[in-house]
């Protein structure tokens, strides 16, 4: 009925490639990324801010991150966790050494750092493939934690090893620290979620992106009709390892403020992260934010149902978030094999067949 | 806060209990995960002194306490979580019990104005009240842990300590590197040798460790560890004939959950501490009387006299003392985390108050100051039993040599003023 092509008539190349083609799905995106700049920052507190949008905001960049290299170009990764700590410390470094430069400049800094420390570990990639490629980048999650756990010049040569956010603004406001305005922390990391959706999505239906999906379905294959997997498999590192240390970066300086290496970015993280693209759907930018939303939101609202409205033993809710989530995720694994995507694509599919979908 | 949050997360009409006037008091316990064992009977003994203080003396100066308590599974997400969840509610003072989480909530919680008090962990030199105004670790603190140890083992050698190897097995996080730079001070100046042995999170893979313990003969191993990392760590030293009356741990590693997986083989081994143990006082009768016989005991209220759970019992009655004397300060019953903090910053407990609550010599005598937020960092020895099955102290609780803490107190706390544009507060 509304959600189709039909009458809604392109006049120029560029209308014909957008993004979103039908009409419908074009202005529920206006409305969603109204709402997100234009509503949430003025009814926003502190809780919802530190406890539900800071979390799923951070955890979509990893997840767009990390669907780049897992989804699309179809290198797996286990090292997540610890690139987000390269983009966490990076951020640490320069925001103790330059003081007055933005947040800004220093989130995408980091972010670079952590593409060239992601092209390194990606090396290997071009000759070890499959379950070997998940090995290598394990390695690489350990080594990099061990790593700031054992220089003391990471963390500046704190007594404790951890390192704390100190206060700093863009454009006068305050970003980090705990005087941060809810509003303020929240506009911060939706601004760096929206860049790097926006990057992301354009640059998985160009040329690159291709060439990643061309690596991921057949490399062989791809290698003859004359795509170089040396720069395909490196681009989708760069490009990962760079979202990946933006949310390593925000996850510590804007949502936590004080972190440590082993215990904020362990096997664990890559592990959730990991877990978030697959339950999302793999080579999906709108599974990211599904999967994030899933594994970040669903904990949640299972504490505030048990806890605060049944009134249950802390305990026994925190066993049942574990036992639900873990059937969940068995549950759509196997009712939906590729996620929370798929889903919203066949929905899509069924709308467009309205009101006789097959 | 609550309500707000029901409504909007699930749409519906839901009263959340009726918003009375309470003395709220936030439990940010674990009883899940890896460190659930030591959390536990902390969590419980908190809520069971509460529970207490409502029925016994009808709360606090006539106004109920209530207790909010939040799973944080000892992760620090889980943790900012339940701050921002319970701060709303009008909570007094928040207890962490995870170094982790605490350096989180340090300025979080200056920022909000909410007290901190973190016994016996926590960062160190927030016992400098001139910085840190809202934090406070009374009445012992890390580094008077590790002071503690050394001169215990000073006294047990005649004084003379020099050229002995002491090993120290450490939980390699915040909490487990905290007393190294006062180990290391501390072998300058008395001669021992220090060696340090990382062990990871969360703590079940200790083998190249204590091999390396068997290698290199360490007359004494100091362990900080917390959760699974005790257990394995006793039964590796029992594995590897290490005598137990030579492995000291901090108060983190000295509870019964601790010792006795590894059986007779643990008896001997030893734990500083900063409070008494077991149950023979008065307050457990009281405790019997009005919590236990009524039902009310916080978990499955099987931890009563634990080592963690008179911790857990000592943290809830400094906290209610606090709240006490801050009613004094203030003349009103309904106190707000200011007050609080006031109270907290002027508590004063004696002897006679001790015994008066039911706890003789249940903890140090000590005074707060402004300066002084951590008290005067008396620590004793307790020592297991096997088989009787019983933690005892077996020192009085004696003086830290406070002339090396004290300057590297100042030192930390000086660097984080610095870092966060902070004047010194007490005049």
């Amino acid at each position: 009925m509304f959600y189709r092509e039909a009458g809604d008539f392109k006049v120029s190349y560029q209308d014909d490639s957008q993004t979103f083609p039908i009409k419908f799905d074009r202005y529920r995106y206006y409305a969603v990324l109204a709402f997100a700049f234009l509503v949430i920052p003025f009814v926003i507190n502190d809780y919802w801010a530190n406890a539900i949008l800071l979390p799923f905001l951070i955890y979509s960049i990893a997840a767009i991150g990390l669907n780049i290299l897992v989804g699309y170009c179809g290198q797996v990764s286990l090292g997540t966790g610890g690139f987000m700590a390269v983009g966490a410390y990076a951020v640490y470094k320069l925001m103790t050494a330059f003081p007055e430069v933005s947040m800004f400049i220093h989130v995408l800094l980091a972010g670079g750092i952590t593409a060239l420390v992601c092209v390194a570990f990606g090396l290997p990639s071009l000759r070890i493939k499959g379950f070997y490629l998940a090995v290598a980048t394990l390695a690489a999650q350990f080594f990099l934690v061990w790593l700031f756990n054992r220089v003391p010049w990471f963390y500046n040569y704190s007594a404790s090893g951890q390192i704390n956010a100190p206060e700093r603004d863009v454009f006068g406001i305050v970003i980090t620290g705990p005087n941060a305005a809810s509003w303020a922390t929240y506009f911060f990391c939706l601004i760096f979620l929206a860049f790097c959706a926006i990057v992301a999505r354009n640059l998985t239906r160009g040329t690159t992106g291709r060439t990643w999906m061309a690596i991921r379905d057949m490399d062989i294959a791809a290698e003859i009709i004359g795509v170089n997997p040396l720069k395909a498999k490196l681009t989708a590192f760069a490009v990962s390892g760079f979202f990946i240390g933006i949310s390593g970066a925000l996850f510590f300086a804007v949502y936590l403020g004080a972190v440590e290496v082993g215990e904020a970015f362990g096997i664990n993280k890559s592990f959730l992260v990991l877990f978030m693209v697959i339950i999302g759907g793999l080579g999906s930018i709108f599974g990211s934010f599904a999967g994030a939303a899933f594994l970040v939101l669903l904990p949640v609202v299972l504490k505030v149902i048990g806890v605060d409205l049944m009134g249950w033993p802390t305990d026994i809710v925190a066993h049942f978030q574990l036992v639900i989530v873990g059937a969940l995720i068995v549950f759509f694994l196997i009712v939906e094999p590729h996620g929370l995507a798929q889903l919203w694509r066949v929905a899509k599919e069924k709308l467009r067949l309205w009101p006789f979908p097959h | 806060m609550k309500l707000k949050l029901t409504t909007l997360a699930l749409g519906a009409l839901m009263a959340a209990g009726p918003a009375m006037a309470d003395l709220v008091f936030p439990s940010l316990s674990y009883r899940t995960g890896p460190y659930a064992a030591g959390g536990i009977p902390f969590a419980d003994g908190y809520a069971d002194y509460l529970t207490l203080v409502n029925e016994r003396d009808g709360g606090i100066g006539g106004v109920k306490t209530r207790l909010v308590e939040c799973e944080t599974g000892y992760n620090t997400e889980k943790g900012v979580e339940c701050y921002e969840s319970t701060k709303g509610e009008g909570a007094l003072v928040y207890q962490p019990l995870s170094t982790g989480i605490t350096y989180q909530l340090i300025p979080k919680t200056a920022a909000d104005g909410i007290p901190l008090h973190t016994m016996g962990y926590g960062r160190t030199s927030a016992a400098n009240g001139n910085v840190f105004g809202n934090v406070f670790n009374y009445p012992a603190n890390y580094w008077d842990g590790a002071s503690g140890i050394i001169t215990y083992l000073l006294d047990s050698n005649g004084g003379d300590i020099k050229g002995k190897k002491i090993a120290l097995l450490f939980h390699n996080s915040a909490y487990g590197k905290e007393p190294i730079r006062t180990l290391e001070e501390l072998s300058k100046k008395h001669g021992f040798e220090l060696s340090t042995l990382p062990v990871d999170h969360p703590g079940q893979e200790q083998k190249s460790q204590w091999l390396q313990i068997r290698r290199d003969r360490p007359d004494y191993v100091v362990m900080w560890g917390w959760g699974v990392m005790n257990q394995v760590a006793i039964q590796e030293a029992a594995n590897v004939r290490f005598p137990m009356e030579n492995f000291i741990g901090v108060w983190w590693s000295g509870a019964e959950h601790d010792v006795l997986s590894a059986g007779a083989k643990a008896d001997g081994y030893k734990a500083v501490t900063f409070h008494n143990v077991g149950r023979d006082f008065p307050v457990f009768d009281d405790m019997q009387k009005y919590v236990v016989d009524k039902g009310l005991a916080a978990g499955a209220g099987d931890q009563i006299g634990n080592v963690l759970y008179n911790r857990g019992m000592y943290a809830a009655m400094l906290a209610v003392e606090a709240a006490k004397t801050a009613q004094e300060i203030h003349g009103v019953k309904d106190i707000t985390p200011q007050m609080m903090r006031d109270g907290m910053e002027a508590l004063e407990m004696p002897e006679a108050r001790m015994s008066a609550l039911g706890m003789p010599y249940f903890g140090p005598s000590f005074n707060v100051s402004c300066e002084n937020h951590g008290g005067p960092g008396l620590v004793g020895i307790t020592q297991w039993n096997a088989e009787t099955k019983t933690w005892s102290l077996i020192s009085d609780f004696q003086k830290t040599d406070t002339a090396v803490i004290q300057p590297l107190i100042e030192a930390d706390s000086a660097s984080y003023a610095s870092e966060n544009n902070i004047e010194p507060r007490c005049k």
